[in-house]
């Protein structure tokens, strides 16, 4: 069956017309790959909410970085404003988290276990051994006692602020979602970026930058997200790569690109007297790094239920492995 | 069990006291003897108390429960295929699974506490020699009765946050209901799509993860689960799982034999991506015929690669703002 290919693809192309009776499967003989066409996997439970999370986890863990290593430069008022910012981002994501819960008011039964092997688990611990640090930090601030323990209070939150701002990646790559999975090692890369990006936006925004260290993280945190962003998709194997392509996934991620790009340009152009350009630039940082957890977030709900995505991939592991057994 | 990553609930619990561990057990489901009646959705349902989940014409063959859920622990895949159900060749022995009854026949020494029941049965998937204007074309029509695989390194238990879900003495695994705070990342962490939320009736959004147990409450007890004592064809077999392996491979010999070329063993090999099924299938073609993916691996058997990226990911944020904060004041 070696026809022109010319001549029989529009005739293929067509879709079949509407026969619910006699779908793919049904007719097709043992080149059939799925079942039905219907999904392997189960589309994620996982609300908007946890993608918002991400965001917000993400600007809280990376501005207690920023509040650590401003403190030490003596910023005080800029490491003020940091620490406030990620107290407040950490309190919103508790309840965000919570919400999502099949059964919140059974929220403590996170803290019953620890284990490695759940990074939600992990992650949970992460948050409240955050949450206590940084909110003692900002105790300690907002009475203006204790400056030894808040220094280590800060310094706690800044070392347990950077895997906040990454365990949600792995979360996400700890999952059998196919566009999730293969990207285990380029996304906690586009997240850490992105929380960078976002912690420098929002010290810019809040008028922090008396020495350039807020501009020096929003800008190479917005760096190494597009850069991890554009490897992390163009890594993927086509048919996984996919459930970025379809338009809703599609004009989050080219949102989130160009917001981040537009933002980075706007602060590399601008002095550091034009307070409007300076908080426009940090508004599309944290938009850019907002729309990139949402993009990443929903093609998880696209892989999952595309039975390609999930069946490709094996398919062609399988395949190797009986030609590797045959000799071939 | 084998030891890869620190497990803490995740280990099959030791003997109580007395005496060695009971045997993990599992089911062997052989599809070839199954004749799509669904006794063994309907069994499970009423023995588990599953709720029902809609009255849907999918027009998907005879399949109108879709796929496994929260409230389908059992389901049979219909499949249409214009083929034959097997090659007949001169090579092959065309005479030794020709008839339904023969195919019987055939399973029936391995069903030694169940021949009356099989005899009595009508099984073997459908075939029917010529296509309906007559040319030739022959059709079969597979059946499988698929269900929740109870791996042996299972993704949706080493991932639950709370310790919910946990492995029994017999090597299965279990969701503790009064535990589950609903979640949901098993439902995401399944490679097969088996486990589901069971929203709570008027509160969608809220729920909990559910499964198949392989009813505990009877096999704890020696008893076969629900499903596997319904199926009038023996196509599902319950017992230990060291014993279903040695019969499944037997039972492959003679499918294959018989000329049945797609015929295979699905989840029976400890060396696959989840160190083998507690719940294996015998298919008369690929998996992913049947819904199922080809080479299904747990998740977590990456776990070192995505906690070592997200490990160096936070390292590279750290350097960035301490290289930040090196930097001259401008």
């Amino acid at each position: 069956m070696t026809r022109s290919g010319d001549q029989v693809r529009p005739a293929e192309r067509e879709p079949t017309p509407a026969a619910p009776l006699e779908p793919d499967s049904a007719r097709s003989s043992t080149s059939a790959s799925s079942y039905h066409s219907q999904p392997i996997l189960k589309a994620p439970v996982w609300k908007r909410t946890i993608a918002i999370y991400f965001f917000v986890g993400g600007l809280a863990g990376a501005s207690a970085a920023y509040a650590f290593a401003a403190l030490l430069r003596g910023e005080r008022e800029a490491a003020r404003r940091a620490t406030w910012t990620a107290l407040i981002s950490a309190a919103i994501s508790a309840p965000l988290l919570i919400a999502d819960l099949g059964r919140p008011s059974r929220f403590l039964n996170m803290l019953r276990v620890f284990k490695v092997l759940s990074p939600m688990s992990v992650g949970t611990w992460i948050l409240s051994g955050f949450g206590a640090s940084i909110g003692v930090a900002a105790l300690c601030d907002l009475f203006g006692v204790l400056p030894r323990v808040r220094l280590l209070a800060q310094a706690g939150a800044a070392a347990l602020g950077l895997p906040l701002a990454t365990y949600t990646a792995a979360l996400l790559a700890d999952t059998a979602v196919p566009v999730w999975h293969e990207g285990r090692r380029e996304l906690p890369f586009v997240f850490a970026g992105g929380a960078a990006a976002s912690a420098g936006g929002a010290a810019l925004i809040l008028g922090s930058d008396h020495d350039g260290l807020a501009r020096r993280v929003a800008l190479g945190g917005a760096a190494i997200e597009l850069i991890a962003d554009q490897l992390y998709e163009r890594r993927l194997d086509p048919v996984v790569a996919e459930a970025l392509s379809v338009p809703a996934v599609h004009r989050l991620h080219l949102g989130a690109r160009l917001s981040s790009t537009a933002g980075t340009a706007l602060l590399l152009l601008t002095g550091r007297e034009r307070r409007a350009q300076i908080v426009a630039g940090g508004s599309l940082l944290l938009a850019g790094a907002l729309l990139t957890r949402l993009a990443v977030f929903e093609a998880g709900r696209v892989s999952a239920l595309d039975p390609q995505a999930t069946v490709a991939p094996q398919r062609a592991r399988v395949d190797a492995r009986s030609r590797e057994i045959a000799g071939v | 069990m084998r030891s890869r990553l620190p497990m803490l609930a995740n280990a099959l619990p030791t003997g109580a006291g007395d005496g060695a561990p009971p045997a993990r057990v599992g089911f062997f489901t052989d599809t070839t003897l199954c004749i799509g009646c669904k006794a063994c959705e309907v069994a499970c349902k009423e023995w588990n108390d599953v709720p029902a989940d809609g009255y849907v014409w999918s027009g998907k063959s005879y399949d109108n429960t879709g796929e496994l859920s929260a409230n389908s622990w059992r389901h049979v895949a219909f499949i249409e295929q214009d083929r034959p159900l097997r090659v007949t060749t001169s090579a092959s022995t065309p005479s030794m699974l020709g008839s339904a009854p023969a195919m019987v026949g055939i399973a029936l020494p391995m069903m030694r506490d169940l021949p009356v029941r099989a005899a009595r049965s009508e099984p073997a998937p459908f075939e029917i020699g010529t296509g309906p204007d007559g040319d030739g074309v022959a059709m079969r029509w597979l059946m499988s009765s698929d269900v929740c695989k109870h791996c042996t390194d299972a993704a949706c238990l080493d991932v639950c946050p709370t310790g919910a879900l946990v492995r029994t003495e017999l090597g299965t695994v279990v969701v503790q209901n009064d535990v589950c705070n609903g979640c949901g990342y098993c439902v995401s962490a399944c490679p097969f799509g088996v486990i589901g939320r069971r929203e709570i009736e008027g509160d969608p959004g809220h729920g909990l993860a559910q499964k198949c147990t392989l009813c505990y409450d009877r096999s704890k007890d020696g008893l076969e689960p629900a499903c596997a004592k319904a199926c009038p064809t023996a196509s599902i077999q319950f017992g230990e799982l060291d014993e279903l392996r040695v019969r499944a491979a037997d039972r492959l010999g003679v499918v294959q034999a018989a000329g049945y070329d797609g015929a295979q063993l699905y989840g029976a090999s400890p060396d696959d991506g989840v160190g083998g099924f507690g719940a294996f299938f015998l298919l008369l073609d690929r998996p992913e015929v049947y819904g199922l993916p080809p080479d299904p691996v747990a998740t977590t058997r990456h776990l070192p690669s995505i906690w070592g990226a997200a490990a160096a990911a936070a390292g590279v944020l750290g350097g960035l703002v301490a290289l930040a904060a090196l930097g001259r004041r401008s």
